[in-house]
């Protein structure tokens, strides 16, 4: 039996969504669509998966602005129990070494877990850095890019593991840390019924850093190693652009020629 | 304590198998070393590692640590991290560079927070302030779109794990010092990850073949006549995320920001829309072909030849017309 599920899960402005402003050199994402991290959303079905053959609460937990808990009740539409949103405005500029200390702490406060999961990496700043930094912070074992659990034995959890070319089975001691390979499984869909019910009378927990028992030096810019000096947007080169017409075997023997496949 | 000074280099390895990312970084810390006269540090873990180590060190490291053990033959994620940490301890390198790959971004990242030290990911280009010797890195995000300058303004080793394809691999006339170091049984045995199983099959070093030919999701997950037509130019095959998603093909063929980005001098891409995130994958390409039944998709603004068509049919007249002339 399962104790503590704990997922984490964040909110990212679809990529291609996202504008540059030259000028200014900052991000838009003021008009891009937000959506669950779709990685977080594989590492909360595989959560809700473990949690129907071995038992436990699956309780979510996310750090971001308070807008957040509509994808938050979401998760809850799809089967979590419980959710933590970490709200504070000192929070802002946070890199992932500031992300991973505070998800610990909370982490900490919620007790009791046997498991945390969460996504590989998030689509918008894609480190892959917070989930081992976590496993860190608690002083717990690791596995990244779980793409399967194969069982719970015991005090332990079997996974399987992507590597290059192949993958890995490994057997970890619990409470672990585990990171979900993204696209492993097919997400379930919000319940409806439960949704409208996340909606009107779910209360989720927000706890700020004073919660956790982090001052503001230790978090957002001022707790932050890394610094973002510039921003520039990435154009990918003036192409030829040259359009070939024809029938597919004229099309074909020009290409051939054209890029001496001879 | 002493100072922390050099440039370190983890070169990344699993049962005998050299990841190539980490000679292209040897190489670029190499030459960073020269520019900053900061010695440069290989960091070699594993079982048997003698056909290793002859390689290694022949790419501008001055001195290459190795720690052999059976336990470190397979990547271990606390093994690895205990063995690291003791090293880096030991050897006090000012700067820590790692590929950005699976195993080693797993490691990276415990080590950033045991450290309390600052690490940037998958970055495309490295570099050191000329000032102050900080750390500085390129960044991509937001699906690749966007790259942000980062600076380490805290801890030691200044981190970063480096994109695979960033540089190229030279070797060098200087041999490497090679230090056989051996580390407390202690730190190898505490682990509470055990190997049970494993499997992988060669893989085609994607970000370095000349050609590729990448499928997108307008195949519909039909490679056979990609294949065939990138066996007869002797391509290598790749697919857009979509694919990947679908499961056809590992994760490990995947081109673009979340995969692998590409050098080939030239590439055809099959039936993929051209999302920024797969762009992103194949900018530094020589020439590129896109064959795609939209005339509208963003792929056609970002080739060099755009081809209006059914993707087989292509395929198809392509495929006769080389093998015509393999009987010429």
């Amino acid at each position: 039996m399962l104790k503590n599920i704990i997922v984490t899960m964040k909110v990212t402005p679809k990529p291609e969504e996202i504008r540059f402003d030259p000028v200014t050199k900052t991000v838009d994402r003021s008009k891009a669509t937000n959506e669950i991290n779709p990685a977080d959303k594989n590492a909360l079905e595989l959560a809700l998966q473990l949690k129907e053959r071995y038992g436990g609460k699956v309780i979510l937990l996310s750090m971001g602005p308070p807008f957040w808990d509509q994808f938050l009740k979401m998760g809850i539409a799809m089967g979590a129990d419980d959710a933590v949103l970490i709200s504070d405005r000192a929070l802002g500029g946070s890199d992932a070494f500031v992300t991973s200390k505070v998800l610990a702490a909370a982490i900490k406060k919620i007790g009791d877990y046997s498991l945390i999961i969460t996504g590989e990496e998030s689509e918008d700043g894609s480190t892959g850095q917070v989930p081992p930094g976590i496993a860190e912070w608690l002083g717990l074992p690791v596995v990244t890019y779980v793409s399967q659990v194969v069982d719970v034995a015991g005090d332990s959890i079997i996974v399987r593991r992507t590597i290059k070319g192949g993958y890995e089975v490994v057997k970890v001691k619990m409470p672990a840390v585990l990171s979900v390979e993204l696209g492993v499984n097919t997400p379930r869909f919000p319940d409806f019924e439960r949704l409208q019910w996340a909606q009107s009378e779910f209360k989720l927990t927000v706890w700020g850093i004073k919660d956790l028992g982090l001052t503001e030096n230790e978090v957002g810019f001022k707790g932050s190693l890394t610094a973002v000096t510039e921003l520039r947007e990435l154009r990918p080169r003036e192409r030829m652009r040259q359009f070939i017409e024809g029938s597919p075997e004229e099309i074909a023997k020009e290409l051939v020629k054209r890029l001496g496949l001879k | 304590m002493s100072e922390w000074r050099g440039i370190s280099v983890f070169i990344e390895q699993d049962n005998g198998e050299l990841e190539r990312a980490s000679l292209e970084i040897l190489t670029r810390a190499s030459e960073l070393g020269k520019k900053f006269n900061e010695e440069v540090l290989g960091i070699l873990l594993g079982h048997e590692l003698d056909n290793l180590i002859r390689e290694v060190s022949r790419y501008g490291a001055d001195k290459l640590v190795v720690v052999e053990h059976p336990d470190l033959r397979h990547y271990n994620s606390d093994a690895y991290t205990e063995t690291m940490a003791y090293i880096i301890n030991k050897y006090r390198p000012r700067y820590l560079l790692l590929p950005a790959t699976r195993n080693s971004r797993d490691l990276a990242g415990r080590l950033a927070v045991k450290f309390r030290t600052c690490l940037s990911a998958h970055v495309i280009m490295v570099d050191i302030d000329e000032k102050d010797r900080k750390l500085v890195t390129a960044v991509p995000g937001f699906g690749g779109n966007i790259v942000a300058t980062v600076v380490c303004t805290n801890g030691k080793p200044e981190m970063a794990t480096v994109s695979p394809g960033t540089y190229e691999a030279r070797p060098s006339d200087k041999e490497a010092v090679v230090i056989k170091e051996s580390v407390p049984e202690d730190i190898i045995k505490s682990r509470r990850i055990e190997l049970i199983e494993k499997k992988v099959s060669p893989m085609p070093d994607l970000s370095r073949a000349e050609k590729v030919v990448v499928a997108g999701l307008g195949t519909g997950g039909d490679l056979e006549l990609v294949k065939e037509f990138a066996n007869l130019i002797g391509a290598a095959v790749g697919v857009t995320r979509p694919l990947a998603d679908m499961g056809i093909v590992p994760r490990d063929y995947q081109i673009g920001t979340t995969g692998v980005s590409l050098r080939a001098k030239t590439v055809f891409v099959f039936g993929a829309s051209g999302a920024p995130h797969f762009i992103y994958g194949i900018r530094d390409c020589g020439t590129i072909v896109a064959v795609n039944t939209d005339r509208e998709a963003p792929i056609f603004e970002n080739c060099d030849y755009c081809i209006v068509a059914d993707l087989f049919d292509i395929l198809k007249a392509l495929i006769k017309e080389l093998r015509g002339e393999v009987h010429a």
